[in-house]
């Protein structure tokens, strides 16, 4: 299905997406890799703060693609998402044409250049390879949600008065879900599940050194080791690799070399954003 | 065995522990195998991940299912191996800490290791039933995990004196030892298992270790790391379960035509009412009011409920909470100043709440209770929720209590843990109480008390 697939192989896709700074566990690279050859969507869910959307940034400017963004919200639909007919654009065609005296314009009205792409047509319609990405689609109402089905799985757009769009090429699809309802089969089954949890202490660490400048590979360790054994604590909202990141970027701007109880204690807030979470993480460590 | 069978029995166990695999996702598994290099097995289980497996809950009962259809042979250890001869213990102990010094996870070495303490400890006997746990606890006793653990802090601190000073460091490099050395057992269960399948052969090993996936997992039977697992489930559970109700409760039905607003938006097409508008609906909320058997039999059962229940009490108008072992006490506070339930749970144990004489249930003095100082503040709008499984110890049902909490209340709901088969047998009194209820729910599992909750809200 792809026209000149981007990736030769799964480890081609970890080291294109480490040249941009994302540092991919492996089962990451695959469904990426499989992603292409097979021409599905990946549905990327996990905890916030973990590089989901990251992830389709961070693949489309390895490609060097275009990344088309869909940003879901309740009360998201189909003119919103797909496509609109441009009925100012529509009404002075007719009145130009009235003037002209001009027949058949019923037959012009529904043309093309009335038509105003949403992200989802425009990622269908682009002449070159895109990155589409359908961010937080499980904010989308159940109903919206087969709007994506005919997208997602013939990479083309139902339009009554024009008939089907197909895709030029196929877009690279993520879709993200934070996981606050359950995502209906039909579209689960179309898509490759990608979970993607919180990082390993030394994934953590290879993170750190790829996005924070001018960090030691020791402190890089340490940050990784803490931020893991602070999420095994019972915490309201536990630390996200977004937040590690912050916290490592502190420790290098305070001038830090190693990770005292004492500058665990200032910094902690940057970590957590919860006045008991805190609270039990000082006790854990505190002594 | 070819592939395709060997995918073939890995989705028939999946599909008999409940995972649902549509024949498309199947086709789609077998597809993501022609583009996986099938000597890598970790791009292999990958592939398969995430063709089947759609849901981040049943990962673990993959992998299990995947590591068993999928094992690889036993090594021949004439040919393969490392080349280490027959080590004694203290050697394994010693190459053990070096390849965990060295940062390897699933090494060759790590794998050998394991190979080697089965081989000597487990004392694997051929042709029997079993899961292979006391297989696994054999092998581990003979490592004795904390002899290696104290060698590791031993050469650390050797190797750099200031490396484990002061409590932070020697923290965080104690759980780095203790989590390479859960990966360790990991890699011992699994050569158990390739063992295991190599004399019975696939299917009956995969029977034996068949596991329930969490939402089938049992409140009254889940063992600690089971119930660890659906703690994990339920709080995203809970967060699903309210932003479906807010959304049922603003989609669900429009309410009077509002006359002002209509007027004023007929004004752009002149007058004429096209567009019709109408007020928000506010349904009522109903007022929910939970009493909780706490005592040892139904305890995790009780902290689900509640967790879940309070998860949802932006639902209500108001939730208050009652835990109960043989006397009766109001939670409501503790658990609104704190998210956790098990902080909760840990609260109410050290107040000692809930137990009145002898700390062993009494249904019918808790009911009673309740009825005497509360029953006034029930009004037709409260639900009334009681968990548990009716076993009174043989002390007075006193379900006239009951009813007349019954009398009260709008509805009356009881959910009670037991498979109902169990119900009315030995010194349970469910049936004494029915009567009352609006119904009496069977709640064993996450799976039934989700749909309840749903059909509650």
């Amino acid at each position: 299905m792809p026209d000149s697939p981007h990736f030769a192989s799964s480890q081609q896709v970890a080291d294109r997406l480490r040249g941009t700074g994302y540092v991919p566990s492996p089962r990451i690279a695959g469904v990426i890799h499989l992603a292409e050859r097979l021409g599905k969507p990946v549905l990327v869910e996990g905890p916030a703060g973990t590089g989901k959307t990251q992830l389709a940034k961070s693949v489309a400017e390895s490609c060097g693609l275009r990344l088309i963004r869909l940003q879901c919200y309740e009360g998201l639909d189909e003119a919103k998402a797909l496509y609109e007919w441009d009925y100012r654009k529509q009404l002075l065609h007719i009145a130009r044409a009235g003037t002209a005296g001009g027949d058949g314009v019923e037959t012009e009205l529904f043309h093309e250049c009335f038509l105003l792409t949403r992200p989802l047509l425009e990622a269908i319609r682009s002449e070159e390879p895109v990155v589409l990405l359908v961010d937080e689609v499980d904010r989308l109402d159940i109903e919206t949600e087969a709007l994506l089905l005919e997208v997602l799985s013939e990479y083309q757009v139902s339009i009554p008065e024009l008939g089907t769009l197909r895709a030029r090429t196929t877009p690279l699809v993520f879709l993200t879900s934070n996981n606050s309802r359950e995502l209906s089969e039909a579209l689960k089954r179309r898509c490759l599940y990608l979970h993607i949890g919180y990082p390993t202490a030394e994934h953590e660490r290879d993170i750190v050194l790829a996005q924070v400048p001018g960090i030691e590979a020791v402190l890089a360790g340490r940050v990784g080791q803490l931020v893991r054994s602070l999420r095994s604590l019972e915490l309201r909202k536990k630390p996200s690799v977004a937040e590690t990141l912050d916290w490592a970027r502190t420790l290098v701007l305070l001038g830090a070399d190693d990770v005292t109880t004492e500058l665990l204690a200032d910094t902690l807030p940057v970590l957590l954003k919860n006045e008991s979470d805190i609270a039990l993480a000082l006790k854990e460590f505190g002594e | 065995m070819s592939l395709i069978t060997t995918l073939d029995a890995l989705v028939d166990e999946l599909r008999a522990l409940g995972v649902p695999v549509s024949a498309s996702e199947k086709a789609d598994a077998a597809a993501a195998l022609g583009h996986a290099d099938l000597a890598d097995r970790e791009e292999v289980r990958s592939g398969l991940a995430v063709t089947l497996v759609k849901s981040a809950g049943h990962l673990s009962a993959f992998d299990r299912v995947f590591d068993v259809c999928f094992g690889q042979r036993v090594p021949d250890r004439a040919t393969g191996g490392v080349g280490l001869g027959e080590p004694d213990d203290a050697t394994i102990r010693r190459l053990l800490a070096e390849s965990i010094e060295a940062g390897e996870n699933g090494s060759l070495m790590q794998r050998h290791l394991a190979g080697l303490l089965v081989d000597r400890h487990a004392g694997i006997q051929p042709g029997r039933a079993v899961a292979g746990t006391s297989y696994l606890f054999r092998a581990m006793r003979a490592l004795d995990v904390d002899r290696v653990t104290a060698a590791l802090v031993r050469r650390a601190e050797a190797r750099t004196p200031a490396a484990l000073a002061g409590p932070l460091p020697r923290r965080l490099f104690l759980e780095d030892v203790e989590r390479r050395l859960a990966a360790f057992r990991l890699e011992v269960e699994a050569e158990i298992r390739r063992r295991l399948v190599a004399d019975r052969g696939v299917d009956a090993v995969a029977k034996t270790l068949r596991r329930p996936l969490p939402e089938d997992v049992g409140f009254l039977t889940a063992a600690t790391a089971e119930l660890h697992e659906l703690w994990d489930t339920i709080q995203p559970l809970s967060r699903k379960l309210a932003a479906r109700m807010v959304h049922r409760r603003r989609h669900g039905h429009r309410g009077r035509i509002d006359v002002r607003r209509t007027m004023r938006a007929s004004l752009s097409t002149g007058g004429i009412p096209v567009d019709l508008r109408h007020h928000t609906p506010r349904p009522a909320k109903p007022e929910l009011v939970v009493l909780a058997d706490i005592s040892g039999s139904v305890s995790a059962f009780a902290a689900f409920t509640l967790q879940l229940t309070y998860a949802l009490r932006s639902r209500f108008a108001r939730v208050r909470c009652f835990v109960f072992v043989d006397g009766l006490d109001e939670v409501t506070d503790l658990i609104e100043r704190s998210a956790n339930v098990l902080e909760v749970a840990s609260e109410i144990n050290r107040l000692g709440l809930g137990v009145w004489l002898d700390g062993r249930s009494d249904y019918g003095n808790a009911i009673e209770t309740f009825c005497r100082d509360h029953a006034g503040e029930l009004r037709a709008r409260t639900t009334v929720l009681v968990l548990g499984d009716a076993r009174s110890n043989y002390h007075a049902p006193r379900a006239d209590a009951l009813g007349r909490i019954a009398g009260r209340c709008g509805h009356l709901f009881w959910l009670n843990p037991e498979p109902r088969a169990a119900w009315d047998s030995g010194d349970s009194v469910i049936g004494r109480y029915a009567g009352y209820c609006d119904e009496v729910v069977e709640c064993r599992n996450l799976r039934q008390l989700r749909a309840f909750v749903e059909r509650l809200a």
